[in-house]
């Protein structure tokens, strides 16, 4: 059974359609990474699936129960989204770290605060904050930044303050981390140490969606890539058939258009 | 010599009553306001906002004298005291202002970061609090100083109603030649807003160690 099973999935803002009818799947483990060029629906999409937007048509299934139809009121009632986005992770394009407080306090922040809600909270909650405080700096630590705890973000580089928004995204143990473009506004020579951490997770299989404009991280790093094109799914398959062999016309403009502009 | 310093002290006793409980009441009621003209029920919007343009576009002199005169005038309950209309007045006004600095603090602040929060599963009352609320505190410390230490001397305006405040008290000695009172109630505005910049100052450096 599939991880995640996405149908039908239909937006509009307004007069123009931004995500057409796409249906995809994700298996335990494995990392997608969707391609395109601005504006072709990808970021859309990957909102979508964090609840920061609402499908006008489809259904969103994870681990077989159904989390989002569209169809369906109670779905998408502010309740029953709360609990249900917990099943994914979002990293933002432009970090949101939160400034006031420091890279261990952005982690554990969320955490602590969805533990009140658990009923042995009265009973146990020193043990309950320790075990949040000590899996947050476990998670740091394996994003290398086990020397920053009590920085604050402004005390950081983009590349690290980029580093703590995947850990703090790890804390809340999503079954699906979905990158929406994690690189596009760090300076090249910051690219490198978050690509080695998605490229990490991806070895120790996380599920991970990545919305990129990194071909050749994609590649490498990608079970499967799905290309988007004016909001619809133009190709979609194997790294090494979509960027390596691309069948599609439009597939092979946009990767032609890409390799053309110096990228590699 | 004493009673002309007693007088004075008793006038800016009266300022600094209208100060505080301005603040007092101004600072809350700001934010209700605030919630009301970025409120998405439009009507509500719409009328708060014809509210803060009515009350920020008129002399606080004029409503000083609205809030006075108007109960007894049209409603046959004249006001018990002069007191209680300046405050009214005061505190509606500065109200109106605050809401304004709120609402400028709160909307400069990203969408990003709501976004982080309820991604993260937080409620929208977390993200308000634990989020957001510090980071427009820090936003509008500066332009609420600003207003703040105006208030201190607007309060020298009640007396349009016969608040006997410190310049009134003043302005009586010139009538028997003597200017020296009118000139020191400039000192007792001096002293309090020196005291009031400090503290002020002061809390914007503890919000020194984040950026927004």
């Amino acid at each position: 059974m599939p991880i995640l099973e996405v149908k039908n999935i239909c937006k509009r803002f307004g007069d123009t359609e931004v995500i057409k009818d796409i249906s995809f799947s994700l298996e335990k483990g494995e990392t997608l990474s969707i391609i395109g060029s601005s504006g072709s629906g990808k970021t859309t999409l990957l909102r979508c699936l964090n609840f920061l937007e609402t499908p006008d048509a489809g259904t969103i299934t994870v681990n077989g129960e159904v989390i989002f139809d569209a169809a369906d009121p109670v779905s998408r009632s502010e309740k029953g989204i709360r609990e249900k986005r917990l099943h994914f992770g979002l990293v933002f394009q432009s970090f949101n770290l939160f400034p006031q407080y420091t890279a261990l306090q952005n982690v554990t922040l969320a955490g602590l605060l969805l533990a009140k809600e658990r009923p042995d909270y009265k009973a146990k909650k020193n043990e309950i904050q320790e075990e949040i405080i000590r899996n947050a700096k476990a998670i740091l630590n394996s994003v290398g930044l086990s020397s920053k705890l009590d920085y604050y973000p402004h005390q950081l580089s983009g590349g690290q303050q980029q580093r703590v928004a995947i850990a703090r995204a790890l804390a809340m143990n999503p079954d699906i981390l979905c990158f929406d473009e994690p690189t596009s506004a760090l300076d090249p020579e910051l690219t490198g140490e978050v690509l080695r951490v998605i490229r990490e997770l991806a070895e120790r299989k996380t599920t991970m969606i990545i919305v990129t404009h990194e071909m050749s991280f994609a590649r490498q790093v990608s079970d499967n890539v799905l290309f988007m094109d004016d909001g619809v799914i133009v190709e979609y398959g194997p790294p090494e058939q979509v960027i390596g062999n691309p069948r599609e016309e439009r597939t092979k403009r946009f990767l032609e258009r890409y390799f053309e502009n110096g990228n590699v | 010599m004493n009673i002309y310093i007693a007088s004075l002290f008793d006038g800016f006793w009266l300022n600094i009553k209208l100060f505080v409980l301005t603040l007092a009441m101004a600072i809350p009621l700001g934010l209700v306001i605030t919630f009301g003209s970025m409120s998405k029920f439009r009507p509500l919007k719409w009328l708060v906002r014809t509210f803060v343009w009515i009350i920020r576009g008129t002399p606080l002199m004029l409503q000083l004298f609205v809030v006075l005169y108007s109960p007894g005038l049209l409603f046959d309950t004249p006001m018990k005291s002069r007191m209680t209309a300046a405050i009214v007045a005061f505190v509606v006004n500065y109200a109106a202002y605050f809401s304004e600095i709120y609402r400028g603090g709160i909307e400069s602040i990203p969408k990003g970061q709501y976004e982080a929060g309820a991604v993260l599963g937080m409620t929208k009352s977390q993200v308000f609090f634990k989020v957001i609320l510090l980071q427009v505190i820090k936003r509008i410390v500066p332009p609420m100083s600003n207003e703040i230490i105006t208030l201190t001397k607007d309060t020298a305006l009640a007396r349009v109603i016969g608040i006997a405040e410190i310049i009134m008290c003043a302005e009586r000695f010139t009538k028997q030649g003597l200017i020296w009172p009118l000139f020191s109630t400039g000192l007792f505005f001096l002293v309090f807003n020196g005291v009031l910049t400090i503290v002020l100052g002061w809390l914007e450096r503890k919000l020194d160690y984040f950026r927004v």
